[in-house]
């Protein structure tokens, strides 16, 4: 009886210990998907050392392109992602190099 | 152009004489060949050219699954035509999205055009990954300054290619920029006004549809070089559809795209490739001829569909 109430507590223990891990790994990454010509969520607030990804769901093609430099895709064809992981805190405006009326923002705290 | 009034049909009649015929369709004029036969009896002076525009090789969805095949297509087509066209002008997007190798493919398949040759302009699918090195080292060479601007005479018409796709940032609209504005005047500056001049660039030098960017900002100001000019033809590509306007003596022509059909504009929540079943894309994809016949304004534009 004893070693069954042990082994609830580690089961218990491991559940939690894995849903706490789990907790931090969706804090430090983030999606933004590309779709209809837009960036959503178009504003986009994560904490330093986040792993944004991109995926975009048109069958035309689209970049994710820093207004700055910071960053810049290829060109994305259907379904393909790209991925920037932010480690300095600011403000990062970004475009569509093949359509630059879609814009949008990822503020990293 | 909304209606065609009496004298403007009497002025479309006359085409019927060298070979064309033309058609109101939904409140825009569009010709086609009679015969053979007839198109024979156009003058030496007249000339043909085709112009093929946003072949996108590297493209792949529902309406298109291989570009090329559709393009080989466009090529058999334009090798059937009698009087064959002096020339084709590709009106750029080449390859979608820069695709590696797709501008090889491009070049292999239009090698088997029957025509002297290809002149050719860059779309932004051409140059946004590099901001045109690419396109410019294949293409550059014996345009303006290497920037890929050109004029050229053929039997008495004036053609000018320019580029709208290299500043193509911020508000996402085509510009032409300073340089080829001022270039453009004087390029046409010892023309007579009474010589006919086609103008074909990417991007619409109207504003078909500034919202999905279907414009170029600076346009106006290159077109008040031209105002003088009897007859102007601005053919564009880049909207992968058939639109024209007619604005006092310019008349503005859009082309189809050779790979894929594009939403009409404000039809759908954003442009892009239309996701409809190969065989209905068919019909709105396709090629432009063009016939010049002295005397006659304006030239005779003929789009034709594969499917």
């Amino acid at each position: 009886m004893k070693s069954y109430v042990w082994s609830v507590v580690i089961a218990l223990g491991i559940v939690l210990a894995g849903l706490t891990a789990g907790h931090a790994a969706e804090r430090s990454s983030a999606a933004i998907s590309v779709q209809q010509f837009k960036f959503a969520p178009s504003v986009l607030t994560v904490r330093v050392g986040t792993t944004v990804t991109w995926t975009n769901h048109d069958e035309e093609t689209h970049t994710v392109t820093s207004a700055t430099g910071a960053f810049a895709s290829a060109g994305l064809g259907h379904e393909e992602g790209f991925s920037e992981t932010f480690t300095s805190p600011g403000r990062y405006e970004y475009f569509c190099a093949l359509h630059p009326h879609m814009k949008a923002t990822v503020i990293v705290r | 152009m909304d209606s065609i009034d009496r004298r403007g049909f009497l002025e479309c009649m006359a085409w019927a004489g060298t070979g064309l015929l033309w058609a109101a369709s939904g409140g825009v004029l569009s010709s086609r060949i009679v015969s053979p036969a007839a198109a024979a009896e156009t003058k030496a002076e007249s000339f043909r050219f085709a112009q093929i525009s946003d072949t996108h090789i590297g493209f792949k969805g529902q309406a298109n699954g291989d570009p090329t095949a559709t393009l080989q297509q466009v090529v058999e087509r334009i090798n059937a035509l009698q009087p064959a066209p002096a020339f084709v002008l590709h009106t750029g997007d080449q390859t979608h999205g820069q695709k590696a190798g797709a501008f090889d493919t491009v070049a292999e398949i239009l090698k088997g055009l029957k025509t002297e040759r290809v002149f050719y302009l860059p779309g932004e699918h051409d140059v946004f990954l590099d901001g045109g090195k690419e396109y410019l080292e294949r293409y550059g060479k014996g345009t303006v300054g290497g920037r890929g601007w050109q004029s050229f005479d053929y039997k008495g018409t004036h053609f000018v290619g320019l580029v709208n796709v290299l500043k193509y940032k911020g508000e996402g609209v085509g510009a032409l920029g300073e340089d080829q504005i001022e270039w453009l005047g004087k390029d046409l500056a010892s023309l007579s006004s009474s010589t006919p001049v086609v103008v074909f660039a990417h991007v619409p030098l109207w504003a078909v549809y500034p919202q999905w960017g279907w414009t170029t900002e600076d346009a106006a100001r290159g077109l008040e070089h031209l105002k003088r000019f009897g007859s102007v033809t601005v053919l564009n590509g880049h909207i992968h559809q058939v639109m024209q306007k007619v604005e006092g003596t310019v008349a503005f022509h859009t082309a189809m795209s050779t790979a894929f059909p594009q939403p009409a504009p404000g039809s759908a929540p954003a442009p892009g490739p239309m996701k409809i079943p190969e065989a209905e894309a068919r019909r709105m994809i396709g090629s432009t001829d063009v016939t010049y016949v002295p005397g006659q304004h304006p030239l005779a534009i003929v789009d034709t569909r594969l499917g």
